[in-house]
């Protein structure tokens, strides 16, 4: 007789924790949300939580921080996803919080309004009462977030304190708190970049076209290359090239780095990712203001 | 490719940072921009060398004290496995790190200093690790470079360990002279060390056996979700969500489900790739029965022959997380267990145990910070349950302060 092999693949178990997790989410919170930037890693927490409930729809809708400075492909694609998906769809606008004087645009030629999310995403939380904002953070892509917790616990303002997080034991999470706190989960906390590419090829999910290899404008600045677009001046000293580049994250596009690369397919993402030299995190220009600038901004509130 | 997830331990300044970053560097998970980060905080340090111990440095906080504070995950893989490496601090007031660490970990590397030997932290990372039922223990002998790469002194080691070990149950412990500074026996076998016939760190971290760790045949199933579709199409449809804590479950077991004791069978396991003919831990699926049942979250589908015990009285082992609170007869807790909530009492704390000579403390039923012990509760209504020994998954709970909704400490079933 032939012996059971009761082996899992790796993907395999990252997935059936992702599901699990977000199946927490729904039981222990009353107004969860799936945070959803358009970016790769959104769109993998979107399929799994399609996984976790089908054949029922998405007991949660995703909430879209828009900062205004968008690729227009990212917009388009949500369009069609949310669609796709049967989901509801909420945006906070950041142009509305400058708008209402909750936030003011940052001045100079680095602005961005990356930092300018973190008050729109706490307000789009308070008002709409929500209690979990699920997203697609990685403990792999930056030191800070390597202590990150599945369920992580926000105060009434919130912030997140590093040295009062939960212990997690097994796979017991503990989402109770007081009223005015929130969770963070994150069910992507195991995943590495390169994991996640390799289940969206396994799962053949589209992504947005910016992912692939294309002809842009570009400039250098501080060591990033970034995308020509409305929303950044170029400077006299600062000289346009046009370049076959993709990008590796979807943020602000004020902000958000391309790389140079030829890759148009899955399959060439994923042997450029085995090659890379480079943290995906690296084409930031937020996270290079200082050695701990994203711990700053994550306990501010921040993703 | 399969996924191996471990835990280190060791005392300040055995090199466990060095270890991990070294495993990292030499299996190219470290990226440019991280390696030209801790180049420049070396400089800025003042190191000589880049120091790859600043890698697994997360936190602010813990920089400026030059210190570790807390669990740390980290993550590399090779052609053969993908590793998840929950990295927590050794010292001493950090017990309670360690245990969450192996809480999810198959096995542990503990560090020793060839220079030191066995200490009392090395003893007392041995007894969570037994206590945590880690079926893989790696001892890494560390610093050989600094005792000439002596076989003597390792073995002398090895010896002492093994005397004290004898007391503890620990299924598979090997031991691994390195160099973590230098790389010998990391990922290569070093030339320095012929007399060492056994395989390097990482090949063993490789190939060890992992099987063993899942328990393949009580059949658990805590439902975590009811899926009731409003469409026409899945009207009728109601599914059990959930992971499989254990066991093996098919279309047309026979099962029963708890607290209410009904008997149905399987009629489909479904997930959105398809039907499944079978599903096992860790799969998340969707189970649908042939009768119409009411089943709630924290009900449990169990195959009827196999049944898990049914009590309201559980006896535990725990270690006590809190700082600001203590544990004492008569204290409330809520209990999470499964998918399970319910309230206890404690209503007896039988001893705590000195976890560096593992004698009995009888007379102090009280629990500080890090204190491990084992107590009975009375919970408000039954759990199933087996114990942590047989299987990790319905034998493990948290107990989680009432008023501050902290999570006060980590019991297992006995
Ligand atoms: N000579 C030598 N020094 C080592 C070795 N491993 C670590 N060290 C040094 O020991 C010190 C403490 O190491 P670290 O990794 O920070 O220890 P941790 O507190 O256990 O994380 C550092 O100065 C390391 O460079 C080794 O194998 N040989």
């Amino acid at each position: 007789m032939q012996h059971q092999s009761y082996s899992v693949d790796h993907l395999h178990h990252l997935e059936s924790e992702a599901i699990f997790i977000l199946r927490e989410t729904a039981a222990q919170f009353h107004n969860p949300v799936i945070l959803f930037s358009g970016g790769k890693d959104s769109i993998v927490v979107a399929r799994l939580a399609q996984k976790a409930f089908w054949p029922a729809k998405l007991p949660f809708p995703l909430v879209h921080i828009d900062t205004g400075h968008n690729f227009a492909e990212t917009i388009e694609f949500r369009d069609m996803l949310v669609k796709k998906l049967n989901a509801d769809l909420k945006v906070g606008s950041v142009q509305e919080s400058i708008d209402k004087g909750r936030a003011v645009e940052e001045k100079g030629i680095n602005a961005s309004r990356n930092m300018l999310q973190t008050v729109t995403l706490l307000d789009t939380l308070e008002n709409l009462k929500i209690d979990a904002a699920i997203g697609g953070a990685r403990r792999d892509e930056e030191k800070a977030r390597a202590k990150e917790r599945f369920f992580s616990h926000r105060d009434e303002f919130g912030q997140w304190d590093p040295k009062n997080q939960r212990p997690e034991l097994w796979n017991l999470f503990n989402g109770r708190k007081n009223m005015g706190e929130h969770f963070r989960v994150f069910p992507l906390s195991n995943w590495t970049e390169m994991d996640v590419w390799q289940y969206i090829k396994r799962e053949e999910l589209d992504l947005p076209t910016i992912y692939f290899s294309h002809e842009r404008d570009v400039i250098i600045r501080n060591g990033v290359h970034l995308a020509v677009t409305d929303f950044i001046t170029v400077q006299p000293d600062e000289k346009v090239q046009k370049k076959t580049v993709r990008f590796r994250t979807v943020g602000d596009a004020t902000c958000t780095g391309a790389v140079e690369s030829v890759a148009s397919t899955l399959d060439h993402i994923i042997a450029e990712v085995a090659a890379a030299r480079q943290t995906e995190r690296g084409t930031r220009a937020d996270d290079k203001r200082s050695e701990t600038a994203m711990e700053d901004r994550k306990k501010e509130g921040y993703f | 490719m399969d996924l191996l997830r471990f835990t280190t331990a060791g005392s300040v300044d055995d090199g466990k940072s060095t270890l991990i970053g070294r495993l990292m560097f030499d299996t190219k998970t470290i990226f440019e921009d991280q390696l030209e980060a801790i180049e420049e905080s070396s400089r800025k340090k003042g190191d000589e060398n880049i120091n790859l111990a600043l890698l697994t440095d997360g936190l602010k906080a813990e920089r400026e004290q030059g210190i570790t504070i807390d669990v740390a995950y980290r993550y590399f893989a090779t052609p053969k496995r993908k590793f998840i490496i929950a990295d927590t601090p050794g010292h001493i007031q950090y017990t309670r790190n360690m245990v969450t660490g192996a809480s999810t970990a198959n096995l542990a590397i503990i560090l020793i200093d060839a220079r030191k030997g066995v200490l009392e932290q090395t003893s007392r990372h041995a007894f969570i690790a037994s206590l945590l039922r880690l079926q893989h223990v790696v001892i890494c002998v560390n610093k050989m470079d600094l005792v000439d790469y002596d076989e003597k002194i390792f073995d002398e080691i090895v010896d002492d360990f093994t005397n004290f070990a004898s007391r503890l149950d620990i299924a598979d412990v090997t031991f691994i002279p390195i160099s973590a500074l230098h790389g010998d026996n990391v990922v290569d076998r070093s030339d320095n060390m012929p007399w060492y016939k056994g395989s390097s760190l990482l090949y063993h971290l490789e190939h060890v056996h992992i099987g063993p760790d899942t328990n393949h045949v009580d059949s658990r199933f805590p439902v975590q979700w009811v899926i009731r579709p409003q469409s026409d199409k899945y009207h009728d449809f109601r599914g059990y969500a959930g992971r499989i804590a254990s066991g093996v479950f098919k279309p047309g077991d026979d099962v029963n489900i708890l607290p209410s004791g009904f008997s149905t069978k399987i009629k489909k396991i479904h997930s959105l790739d398809g039907e499944l003919s079978e599903a096992f831990y860790p799969h998340s699926v969707a189970l649908t029965l042939e009768d119409e049942i009411d089943i709630s979250r924290g009900d449990m589908i169990v195959k009827s022959q196999n049944q898990p015990n049914v009590g309201q009285d559980i006896d535990l082992m725990i270690c006590w997380f809190s700082d600001k609170t203590k544990l004492q007869p008569r204290n409330k807790y809520i209990v999470k267990h499964t998918s399970k909530e319910v309230k206890a009492i404690v209503t007896e704390v039988c001893y705590k145990v000195n976890i560096n000579t593992l004698h009995k403390i009888e007379n102090d039923t009280t629990f500080e910070l890090n204190e491990i012990g084992r107590i009975k509760l009375r919970v408000s209504s039954p759990l199933f349950y087996d114990s942590y020994t047989r299987n990790r998954n319905t034998g493990s709970v948290i107990l989680i302060d009432e008023f501050t909704n902290e999570t006060v400490a980590a019991g297992m079933i006995r």
